[in-house]
């Protein structure tokens, strides 16, 4: 069984981090699972957690009326999900289903501010990470914006 | 190295006037794209390479490029979305309508590239089907490359082109077929998010790959960038520029790129050649 530290020292998100930054960020997670269908967050709930996901896909969704839910944006292994638990209120927008069975790493979102608050260097890097997660879900939204298949000749 | 496709001149038989074909059969993928499968009403079957396009004539209506989507040891097929009075026309062409067709025009795709690489093809919408040829030629020698991957998008579930056989090519072991949509209605169950996404989670050896890419011009150019980061040198990325052009044999001048006319020297390039025409509006 491999340890916390060792999973996360193959997320990208997490590259380059030391080993005891490693161990600190181990300290607040834990494997979690999540069965098909299951819902993982809900639109409103107190953010007290992220995750990265391991293995599955997750759709992120929202509820609109007559129309049921629907997906705003899937996220894949690799990908991180939640980050609510960064900012106040501290509260989800979106609804997170597991699309398929899922294994993520859970992190407990205030055990992890506390040591960013305890440790501004390493809440300074973390912050700094979780920005470029945030710029690289924009980018992907900005294109989305641009509707691209409207401007297509055909179509 | 993959060497860039070789231009071919259009001094094909029916490169000026056009050849009487049949519409043999037609299917329709999508509630404005239909599949054409086309046959001479005499003569030679026409050969054409994945990549190539040919120029459509509906009789009394106008004539329009179109590239091929079928198998290039097979018959002549067509995918084509209804956008205007030609694509209008021709999709409602019956089995047994006479259409016209010139060609083939272009440059393939670099389908005869080395042994051993990784092949991604990334298409975005209509773009799928001139890129269905190369999967036909990769898939027909499935040894002499790499992994192969298939990354595709569309704007909703709707708009997914030959749904049934990319769902036969990700039941295979030896292909990933990725896909995913814009946006998504109720009940799909897939990826949801933009095809450069799809690109920089996707999993191939950058340093040994060759991307072909085809779909609308900003979906081509987002895609490039994601390749680039990904590592993927820009001569071995492949865009294939679809802008309109009339005469599809390098006289009007309509369809120039720079230095270059697409219906001559395209629509297929290397990325690194004309990626900084395609980006500048008035080119
Ligand atoms: C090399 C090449 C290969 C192509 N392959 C296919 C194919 O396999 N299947 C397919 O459905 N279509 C393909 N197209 C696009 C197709 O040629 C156009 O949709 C067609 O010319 C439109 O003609 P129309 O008379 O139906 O509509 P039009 O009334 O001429 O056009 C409808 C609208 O689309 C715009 N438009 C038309 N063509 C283009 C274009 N190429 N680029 C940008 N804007 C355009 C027009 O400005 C207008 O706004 C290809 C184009 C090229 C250059």
């Amino acid at each position: 069984m491999e340890t916390i530290e060792a999973v996360l020292r193959d997320v990208p998100l997490f590259g380059g981090l030391t080993s005891e930054d490693l161990a600190l960020l181990a300290g607040c997670a834990s494997n979690v699972r999540f069965e098909e269908g299951e819902r993982i967050f809900r639109d409103g709930e107190q953010a007290d957690a992220f995750y990265v996901i391991r293995h599955g896909t997750v759709a992120l969704e929202t509820f609109v009326p007559a129309r049921g839910p629907v997906t705003i944006e899937t996220i894949e292994s690799g990908e991180v999900l939640g980050w609510s638990w960064l900012f106040p209120p501290y509260r989800r927008h979106f609804d997170a289903v597991a699309l398929t069975r899922v294994r993520a790493t859970g992190f407990d979102g205030s055990c992890l501010r506390g040591k960013c608050e305890a440790d501004p260097r390493l809440g300074y890097d973390l912050m700094s990470r979780f920005a470029q997660v945030l710029i690289e879900r924009m980018r992907w939204m900005r294109i989305r914006l641009l509707d691209v298949y409207g401007y297509e000749p055909v179509g | 190295m993959a060497t860039s496709p070789s231009a071919e001149a259009p001094t094909a038989p029916g490169a000026t006037a056009p050849r009487p074909f049949r519409v043999a059969r037609r299917r329709r993928e999508t509630k404005d794209t239909w599949t054409l499968e086309l046959e001479p009403l005499q003569g030679d079957p026409l050969a054409a390479a994945p990549g190539q396009f040919t120029m459509l004539y509906a009789f009394g209506v106008g004539e329009v490029p179109i590239s091929v989507s079928g198998d290039s040891t097979g018959p002549l097929v067509h995918t084509v979305r209804a956008v205007g009075a030609v694509t209008e026309a021709i999709c409602r062409s019956k089995p047994g309508t006479v259409l016209g067709v010139r060609g083939p025009f272009g440059n393939p795709w670099p389908v005869g590239i080395d042994v051993g690489l990784d092949v991604v093809i990334v298409a975005g919408g209509i773009g799928l089907a001139p890129l269905r040829p190369v999967l036909y030629h990769v898939l027909a020698r499935r040894d002499e490359y790499g992994g192969v991957a298939l990354l595709y998008g569309t704007r909703t579930p709707a708009d997914i082109l030959y749904a049934s056989e990319l769902e036969r090519w990700r039941g295979r072991f030896d292909l990933h077929v990725g896909v995913t949509v814009d946006s998504a209605t109720a009940g799909w169950r897939g990826r949801v998010g933009v095809v450069p996404k799809l690109v920089a989670g996707a999993s191939f050896d950058p340093a040994s790959t060759i991307a072909l890419v085809c779909g609308p011009e900003l979906m081509m150019r987002f895609t490039a960038r994601s390749l680039l980061e990904r590592g993927v040198p820009a001569d071995r990325i492949y865009v294939s520029l679809e802008r309109n052009m009339r005469c599809g044999a390098g006289h009007c001048g309509h369809c120039q790129l720079g230095p270059t006319l697409i219906c001559r020297d395209g629509p297929v390039y290397r990325y690194d050649e004309v990626a900084a025409f395609a980006e500048v509006p008035e080119l």
